[in-house]
């Protein structure tokens, strides 16, 4: 699969941003890719978690925030637990969908569930589900 | 023996088969487990972002009244609410910088400094009880009955409030085996079973959920062993959505491993409130000789 990666869609603030909101400095990942194989999530994400770090890497902003990846990510933190250079990659994905989050931008919006899609939910469900997923 | 309690929301309510199974044990167990005053909600997930304080606010009033009510060991059994409160306990420990800053918003409570020891069940058992004290309180051990204890990710990760070794945990397998089980070990026990993505990713959750019950069926297990009410909604509840959907999807019975824990200490079965699991669980129970047919109905 190629990938276009040109000057006119680097953003070079995207680094910082992250590193602002979750203290993590993306440019620390090696590319060795432990975190894709070991994510629950992986065949269902545009973008494994070690391209996103690529993708961040190179400030490819509009495709790391209009991908997937950070909101199928359910925070499991295996990826952290095994990445050999301690990049909190959790971290990272939280920073992704809080720069969409901030911005008051819902990815799921509570009043469209339905009541029985939400009857049986442990209340864990939808507190971590708004607090992850909701601005 | 005393110590503080943290319930939480999911337990008043969903899963009252978890707290009351769990209360009634410890009763038994010679355990006085004093909830806390005026508990709130911990926020279920701890934040992630480095600039946020705020939803540090919840978990710290919780650990402040644990402090006040005079605890040094405040005893979780949801597993979500264990990480979510011991993380929170570490910052406040470590992090002088953050303590203070959340410290100063409260200005109306005492301030925290993290000394209070947030444990789990599993590692309260273990480390302060001790599973051999646990072995002689067992009345009816269940022997034979090959149950695959499931950790998911919050007893484990991140490191700083792992229960247990991160990759090669033996905790639960521990405790399973105390109460007499056949332990099932299984790669997937510690793999994520979609958590709160069952509200944003449903389908994908069903998926993976159901990926952790063949590898457990795989491996021999009759049973899952459970400790958190999100991981029982999607490994246990939601099983109906996964027969008829996925080749070869059957029947896993799921309790939480409190329940595990009365009928091994002979609890009456009201105790363990076997109405919120599916049905399978009283059913294998049954099967087994576990529990007297008379006092299920
Ligand atoms: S495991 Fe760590 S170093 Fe390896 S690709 Fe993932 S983030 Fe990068
Ligand atoms: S925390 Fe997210 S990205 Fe990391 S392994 Fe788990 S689901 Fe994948």
């Amino acid at each position: 699969m190629s990938r276009e990666i040109t000057s006119k869609n680097i953003d070079d603030k995207l680094k910082q941003k992250i590193r602002e909101i979750s203290g993590e400095i993306v440019q620390q990942c090696m590319q060795c890719g432990t975190c894709s194989g070991s994510c629950p999530m992986i065949e269902h994400l545009d973008y494994s978690p070690r391209l996103l770090m690529a993708l961040l890497q190179w400030g490819q902003a509009e495709k790391v925030l209009g991908s997937n990846t950070a909101w199928i990510c359910a925070s499991c933190h295996v990826c952290q637990a095994r990445c050999p250079r301690g990049v909190e990659i959790p971290r990272v994905m939280e920073a992704v969908r809080l720069l969409k989050l901030r911005a008051n931008v819902n990815h799921i919006e509570p009043s469209n569930l339905q009541p029985e899609e939400i009857i049986d939910l442990p209340q864990i469900a939808m507190v971590s589900g708004f607090r992850k997923m909701t601005s | 023996m005393k110590i503080g309690y943290y319930p939480g929301c999911t337990l008043k309510t969903k899963a009252r088969n978890l707290e009351e199974s769990a209360l009634a044990a410890l009763k038994v167990l010679g355990v006085e487990a004093v909830e806390l005053p005026r508990w709130n909600c911990c926020g279920a997930v701890y934040s992630l972002a480095d600039d946020d304080l705020i939803h540090l606010i919840a978990p710290v009033r919780d650990l402040i009244r644990a402090r006040e009510s005079g605890h040094d060991t405040l005893l979780t059994l949801c597993s979500m609410c264990y990480n979510t409160l011991a993380r929170a306990n570490d910052i406040m420990k470590n992090d002088a910088e953050k303590a203070k800053t959340i410290n100063m918003f409260m200005d109306e409570e005492p301030d925290y400094d993290g000394s209070v020891k947030v444990v789990h069940m599993l590692d309260f058992m273990r480390d302060q009880y001790g599973w051999d004290k646990l072995k002689e309180k067992v009345k009816v051990p269940l022997n034979g009955f090959k149950v695959g204890p499931y950790y998911g990710c919050t007893l484990l990760r991140p490191k700083e409030v792992a229960l247990d070794k991160v990759d090669r945990p033996i905790i639960f397998r521990e405790f399973m085996e105390t109460l007499g089980a056949e332990v099932i070990d299984y790669p997937m026990a510690t793999q994520c079973c979609g958590s709160y993505q069952v509200l944003g990713a449903p389908d994908i959750t069903l998926k993976i959920s159901h990926d952790i019950i063949r590898d457990a069926l795989a491996h021999g297990a009759e049973a899952l062993a459970l400790t958190c009410p999100l991981c029982d909604f999607n490994l246990g509840k939601r099983q109906d959505l996964m027969i008829g959907k996925f080749d070869g999807a059957k029947d896993m019975p799921a309790f939480y491993f409190t329940q595990l824990l009365a009928v091994a200490l002979g609890l009456p079965v009201e105790a363990c409130h076997f109405d919120l699991n599916r049905s399978s669980a009283l059913g294998i129970l049954k099967q087994k000789g576990l529990i007297k047919e008379a006092s299920a109905a």
